[in-house]
């Protein structure tokens, strides 16, 4: 039967089966008329290098392409920019759990200030509202919602991307698409993720996010921006390894607003936050407010025990304030000295 | 290469001949797998947001499938073992079918890979930064590949030898044999690395979750192996020699009865510590926080892991109507376990204590199927065109072969 020389009918069938094969494998992939292919960045987007491989003339190239395809998605004229790290300075974050009243400010500036996708929705920040009396982030709840905060039996725990010594996400990377900067901030290259997501799985703090969708931005809120920037003599950034609108398909994360710090200036979360309980700073130098807290305050770490060794780290006041308004944010001064021997790990929300 | 190319092209043609039975299911097979096709092309247009994968559960059916096929791969070797190392003459006819069976499953596997991956148009970034020895993922990479093309060098070997009614040249492929065997414990070893090196995930960050990964695809593996042999010899003329079923019969009853060993350990460490690491279990067991999703699940595949053992202990085991669903008891069983029960509870609750569930959308599940029916056709296929080769009814020389498929 295999070889038997075909007649012309037995022909014709097959030619039929052919054809029909043929189109019921097109119309299977129809929905691929709907794809966009500027999603993908193009051939030379395709063809770019990763970051650590570009030389000037391919980052400035890659800076171009960033610029037009804001332009193209937003219809917003930006400054591509792509800020290198200091000399002698490696970043650290302090917060004080004494004074976070889990307003979640932090959140949505810090959503505001990197350009997250909105739809579908993107926060770095996550706060938590822990009951009184435990450290165990288990027993904290992600979605309270109060008319108003803080709540006297609880205390606010924010956790964001805690730029860790040894990270756990960095390792598992399949293509180094995601490393630890110089200056000690972990980043990643959108232009390099495969989006395998498992430095997702693979990250202690939950701090990693992946774009499920293209990002979406409202204009006007990047119009807004523009126009806030240039009252000020200044035009709209956006930076490579940080706040660029991202593609679709990679994953992201907390910068320490690396476009924002490595000019000097402090993250845009910090900047929001009412009570002062953010403070930020290179611990390189010993005079700095964060030098200071890790030298002078009960500092602790989340989840010590797994060796991530991370560069935020988390206190208490120990001192009781005089008066519980606390709309100062230079510390205390002033304040008498007195050292609580029991309860501090209960935290003082007030 | 002339004749390579004749060889191929007969064995195209070879596989549209068959029953209707087989064209039935042949049909069947391809219907579905464009129904994924087609699934697959809307995931493309609209991100994994077509899928119900979330920040909270960033792997969900894919990895889970991934995970199972992995196994079955590895399962190959089951056979193997017993012929080249022990010298079990029963087997030795059979390995073919336990290595296109890995070549089949191993080629799911990448598909699966393909469909979860965020940008698979970057795939060959994979080539260009290639971030070995650290991240495990690119050793799983490399074992995958490279079982992939060692049993497709052994069962092309030996079908192109027996197709040109040569013996096969031992040196050609008796070193790959053994390769193969170790190659296949370090396929399902780094898989079950990929998620037991993760300090973040107490769930999966235990020692024993690479002997558990072992003990349960040498279940699953050659109990599908079963399943396809008793395929064979009802409708094929090749016959099946019973020794060689009771040989698979002893490898997964042992097997099974390993991996139940094993999974009694971890549910007693998690539950009687029950420290807070222990969340994930009393997701996966009970629920938690009032969510229990998973709890139907895993109770299922205790349910089905268990009457397979209880049938592979008993009498019944002889009788095919009782041993057949046994297998197909324990291959269920044992999926859900990997998937529902091991990939999907690592993420719940999150690292930051955050309970939040996954529920597969229907496209995710579609792209799953069509890949199943991908890698099943091509399986068939395979099988299909190896019988009359290895049987000596195709040869190079014999142009008018009958069709051992009536
Ligand atoms: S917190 Fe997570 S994402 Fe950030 S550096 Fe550590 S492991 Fe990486
Ligand atoms: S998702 Fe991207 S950054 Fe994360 S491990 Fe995969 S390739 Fe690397």
């Amino acid at each position: 039967m295999l070889a038997r020389p075909s007649t012309r009918r037995n022909f014709l069938r097959s030619g039929v089966q052919v054809v029909a094969g043929m189109g019921a494998f097109v119309s299977a992939l129809k929905p691929l008329a709907d794809f966009d292919v500027d999603t993908l960045g193009g051939v030379e987007g395709f063809l770019q290098k990763h970051y650590k491989e570009m030389s000037a003339d391919d980052m400035k190239a890659s800076l171009a392409r960033i610029e037009s395809d804001v332009k193209r998605r937003f219809d917003v004229d930006v400054v591509a920019r792509d800020i290198k790290p200091v000399d002698g300075v490696e970043f650290v974050y302090a917060l004080n759990l004494s004074r976070c009243v889990g307003c979640r400010k932090c959140v949505h500036a810090c959503v505001q200030e990197n350009n997250q996708s909105r739809s579908p929705e993107i926060q770095y920040i996550r706060v938590l509202e822990m009951p009184k009396g435990t450290l165990d982030i288990e027993k904290g709840n992600h979605h309270y919602d109060r008319p108003t905060v803080p709540d006297e039996d609880h205390f606010y725990m924010p956790i964001q991307c805690h730029q860790c010594d040894d990270p756990p996400c960095t390792k598992v990377c399949p293509v180094e698409a995601t490393w630890t900067e110089p200056d000690g901030i972990t980043v990643v290259d959108y232009d390099w993720c495969i989006g395998c997501r498992y430095c997702e799985a693979a990250c202690p703090y939950w701090a990693r996010r992946f774009n499920f969708a293209e990002p979406t931005i409202p204009k006007e809120e990047l119009i807004a921006k523009k126009d806030a920037a240039e009252a000020k003599g200044e035009q709209l950034e956006v930076n490579y390894l940080s706040n660029r609108p991202r593609p679709v398909g990679v994953v992201e994360k907390c910068t320490f607003c690396l476009h924002r710090t490595r000019e000097g200036k402090m993250p845009a979360c910090l900047e929001v936050c009412p009570v002062g309980a953010r403070k930020f700073g290179n611990i390189l130098d010993s005079t700095s407010e964060v030098a200071q807290i890790l030298k002078t305050k009960r500092v602790f770490v989340l989840k010590e025990e797994l060796g991530t060794n991370p560069r935020f780290f988390y206190y208490f006041d120990e001192r009781y304030p005089q008066d519980s308004s606390q709309k100062s944010f230079e510390g205390m001064p002033g304040m008498p000295e007195i050292t609580r021997t029991h309860g501090a790990s209960k935290g003082e929300p007030k | 290469m002339r004749e390579y190319t004749r060889f191929l092209q007969r064995c195209f043609r070879l596989s549209f001949v068959g029953t209707k039975l087989y064209k039935f299911w042949m049909l069947f097979l391809s219907v579905v797998a464009l129904i994924g096709l087609n699934a697959w092309a809307k995931q493309a247009v609209g991100g994994l947001a077509t899928t119900g994968m979330t920040d909270q559960v960033s792997w969900g059916l894919y990895i889970a499938n991934f995970t199972f096929l992995v196994g079955m791969a590895a399962a190959a070797v089951m056979l193997v073992i017993p012929v080249y190392v022990y010298k079990n003459k029963d087997l030795h006819d059979l390995v073919i079918f336990g290595e296109l069976l890995a070549v089949a499953a191993v080629t799911m596997c990448l598909m699966f890979i393909m469909a979860d991956m965020g940008r698979p148009d970057r795939g060959l970034h994979l080539f260009m930064r290639f971030n070995w020895p650290i991240s495990v993922l690119t050793w799983d990479v490399i074992v995958l590949n490279g079982y992939l093309a060692l049993n497709l060098h052994i069962c092309g070997y030996l079908i192109w030898c027996a197709y040109n009614e040569r013996k096969p040249g031992k040196a050609f492929y008796i070193p790959f044999v053994f390769l193969a065997i170790f190659w296949a414990f370090s396929i399902h070893t780094v898989t079950a690395f990929l998620y037991s090196g993760l300090g973040g995930r107490p769930f999966w960050n235990s020692a024993v979750l690479a002997p558990r990964f072992l003990a349960s695809a040498f279940a699953a593996g050659p109990a599908f192996l079963v399943l396809t042999l008793l395929v064979i010899n009802r409708f094929t003329k090749y016959d099946v020699p019973r020794a060689a079923l009771q040989t698979l019969r002893g490898i997964i009853t042992v097997a099974l009865t390993i991996n139940m060993f094993l999974l009694g350990c971890e549910v007693f460490t998690e539950f009687y510590t029950d420290s807070t690491h222990a969340a994930s279990a009393h997701y996966l067991f009970e629920g938690l926080g009032g969510k229990h999703a998973l709890v139907p699940w895993i109770w299922t595949a205790i349910a089905l892991n268990t009457f397979a053992l209880v049938v592979l202990y008993s009498p019944f085991k002889r009788r095919v109507v009782f041993y057949a669903p046994a297998c197909g008891a324990m291959i269920v069983g044992i999926w859900i376990e990997k998937g529902m029960g091991l990939i999907v509870p690592g993420f719940i609750p999150t690292p930051l204590g955050e309970v939040f569930e996954y529920v597969p959308t229907l496209n995710e599940t579609l792209v799953c199927f069509g890949i199943w029916a991908a890698g099943l056709l091509l399986f068939t296929i395979l099988v299909r065109v190896t019988i009359p080769v290895l049987s000596g009814e195709l040869t190079k020389n014999k142009l008018y072969s009958t069709d051992s498929f009536s």
